[in-house]
């Protein structure tokens, strides 16, 4: 049987993380992702049994309630790579805001570039293209 | 040696070379030595299993002696096999390009320890025959190309890296989901072993899990329309990087997709949703190629065309579109990887990739542009070459099968193909250098140059060896369209 308040969790986690990565801001990706992460985890649990069962035969050979060991295998894997990933994450979201010092997904400068030339029919130069600082959820890019 | 050595010595080589490559991390001289011995050795490996499978067919090795499906399968049929070779070879002409060259690509400690485990990454998807175990191969290929993408930190990695971190990220986020549900519905993460329990599945549930994997590894491969970071991601590393990972990461994605598509969510006859994706891909990747003006976002734009034709041969779901679409993939890793490090030849030598600011190549530069010339027309499909042989396969593939529609895009496709590399060879190799007061001799580097003509003459090989090579993708076609407990590579699995 799969435990309702486990379902609900997943889905509220899921709900939660998908909103925070939508977001421009990057810290709140890494979190976003990171909530992800966890409910993925749950999920897995989730398919390996009841909560509480042991996952090893008892000692007499006895087996009534089993818990699936192979999910909570996979969720520890997977745990492990989360958590490697967020801290590479962290650190190059360290290494933009040492560069840029903001921590915000800006748009890609040659697809706006590229986009503005064919708006106009003709090739645009760099100096033509900046990126104003409050503009974030527009074009990006003014003239 | 057997099996049971070189299987898992397909991956572990690369990750003890990287694991010495770091104790040797204060030479270089040291570190670029044991790249070139350990991708040595992995080829040689690769070669050897290739022969194996080809002598003695499918060859399986159950990791601790567990067989299938309690242990981790490791399993080289003909196609991952192929790829093993394939890849292989790549990765020795890109560590030999790097090494060869002086723009400081391997200026970091970190390069060649990466590369290598990189290459573990990519040996490990091609012959694991778990699901949860190609997971932990995505990842350890994936961490790997995250690190080789920002490596440099300048501020273009940094936010191109960012996009593809976190694209990469959802995709493996939605992997580990889609192998939760398998496990759920099937109980058993083996693949040979889902093979077997999915005719049990409901078939509404099985279907959507098929969907569901094929977005999954659509990311990956820059299916439409999950392909826009691909092109932002790409150009930004340097340049052999860029080679591998658009002539060898997407390849991957592509192979998982062949995988799971044949061996776990069989199709009776064609399948319209990945022909219509095929087909939009296709026309997609070639426009968006004209538009570009940068050299390595146009080759990037144009990889994303050519997965289109690649999964149109899978779409068909035929022993000859598979066959066609396994010959495709073997020669566009070939022709991509090249015509990529010949993108980086021209940044090296001239300072700059883009058609403003390059011209008249031609002229200062006749084997670059030769070199070009042969790739370029190869992954266009001109005949004689082996790009031709590889799309006249999908043509008739889909001819066999009457799948008109997808064969007229397929033929506007490759006209537009045709367009984007004239685009590249007029703006870069004819016309008029709009900089002469620039020195041009900087980046004339023997070994690189090398490197890059191992790539063309590869393009010829495969040319060459048409013949050959079609042969073994009708066997490894023929392997992989028999489903359930006919399925070989069930067989071998789970004898």
């Amino acid at each position: 049987m799969i435990s309702l308040t486990l379902v609900i969790l997943v889905g509220a986690l899921f709900g939660i993380g998908v909103s925070l990565i939508l977001r421009r801001s990057l810290t709140r990706i890494v979190i976003g992702l990171g909530l992800i992460g966890h409910a993925v985890n749950l999920l897995l649990l989730s398919t390996g049994g009841r909560a509480g069962d042991p996952p090893i035969v008892h000692d007499d050979g006895h087996v009534e309630h089993l818990a699936d060991p192979v999910p909570q295998a996979l969720a520890l894997t997977a745990i492990v790579i989360g958590f490697g990933v967020s801290a590479f994450l962290l650190a190059l979201a360290y290494r933009r805001w040492t560069i840029t010092h903001d921590d915000e997904v800006e748009n890609d400068l040659e697809d706006r570039r590229i986009a503005l030339m064919a708006r106009e029919g003709r090739l645009a130069d760099e100096h033509e293209i900046r990126r104003t600082p409050d503009n974030n959820d527009g074009e990006g890019l003014v003239r | 040696m057997t099996a049971d050595v070189a299987l898992p010595a397909a991956v572990i080589l690369p990750v003890i070379g990287a694991g010495v490559s770091l104790v040797a991390a204060p030479s270089r001289a040291a570190q670029r030595v044991i790249t070139a011995v350990t991708l040595a050795l992995v080829l040689a490996n690769a070669i050897w299993l290739f022969a194996e499978v080809r002598g003695s067919g499918i060859q399986v090795s159950n990791m601790g002696g567990w067989p299938a499906p309690v242990g981790i399968t490791l399993v080289a049929d003909t196609l991952a096999a192929a790829m093993l070779v394939v890849s292989a070879a790549m990765l020795m002409i890109v560590a030999l390009y790097t090494v060869g060259s002086d723009s400081g690509d391997d200026a970091s400690a970190a390069f060649h320890p990466v590369f290598l485990l990189l290459a573990a990454g990519i040996s490990a998807s091609f012959v694991t025959g778990d699901l949860f175990n190609l997971y932990v191969a995505f990842e350890v290929m994936l961490i790997s190309s995250y690190v080789l993408l920002t490596m440099q930190g300048t501020k273009s990695q940094v936010h191109a890296g960012m996009t593809y971190v976190v694209i990469s990220l959802i995709a493996s986020v939605l992997l580990v989901i889609g192998i939760g549900w398998v496990y759920a519905a099937t109980g058993t993460v083996n693949m040979a072993d889902v093979s077997l329990a999915m005719p049990g599945v409901e078939p509404a549930l099985r279907s959507g899990l098929g969907v569901f994997f094929l977005l999954v590894f659509g990311i990956k491969a820059g299916l439409f329309p999950l392909f826009f970071w691909l092109p932002d991601a790409y150009p930004t590393a340097p340049a052999p990087i860029t080679a591998v990972f658009a002539g060898l990461l997407t390849k991957v994605g592509v192979y998982t997709i062949i995988r799971s598509q044949t061996l776990l969510f069989p199709h009776e006859g064609a399948w319209p949703l990945l022909l219509v994706l095929a087909g939009i891909t296709m026309i997609i990747g070639a426009l968006g190629a004209i538009a570009q003006d940068d050299m390595r976002r146009i080759l990037s734009f144009q990889s994303v065309s050519h997965v289109g034709f690649m999964l149109m041969g899978l779409g068909l779901f035929t022993v000859f579109g598979l066959a066609a679409t396994i010959f495709y993939v073997i020669n566009h890793i070939v022709v991509n990887t090249a015509l990529f490090l010949l993108a980086g030849r021209v940044e090296q030598l001239t300072g700059s990739a883009t058609l403003r600011d390059t011209g008249g190549l031609m002229h200062r530069y006749p084997w670059l542009a030769s070199g070009y010339g042969i790739a370029a027309l190869s992954l266009a499909g001109i005949p004689p070459l082996a790009g031709f042989a590889a799309k006249l396969g999908l043509i008739q593939a889909a001819a066999v099968e009457h799948s008109w529609l997808i064969m007229a895009t397929a033929l506007i496709a490759s006209l537009l193909a045709i367009y984007v590399i004239t685009k590249i060879w007029a703006g870069v190799f004819w016309g008029v250098d709009p900089h002469p007061e620039r020195d041009r001799d900087a980046g004339r580097w023997p070994l690189t140059a090398a490197a890059t003509a191992v790539a063309v003459a590869g393009c010829l090989a495969i040319t060459v060896a048409a013949g050959p090579v079609y042969r073994v993708a009708k066997d490894a076609a023929g392997e992989l369209i028999h489903t359930g407990p006919e399925s070989p590579y069930v067989e071998a699995v789970m004898p």
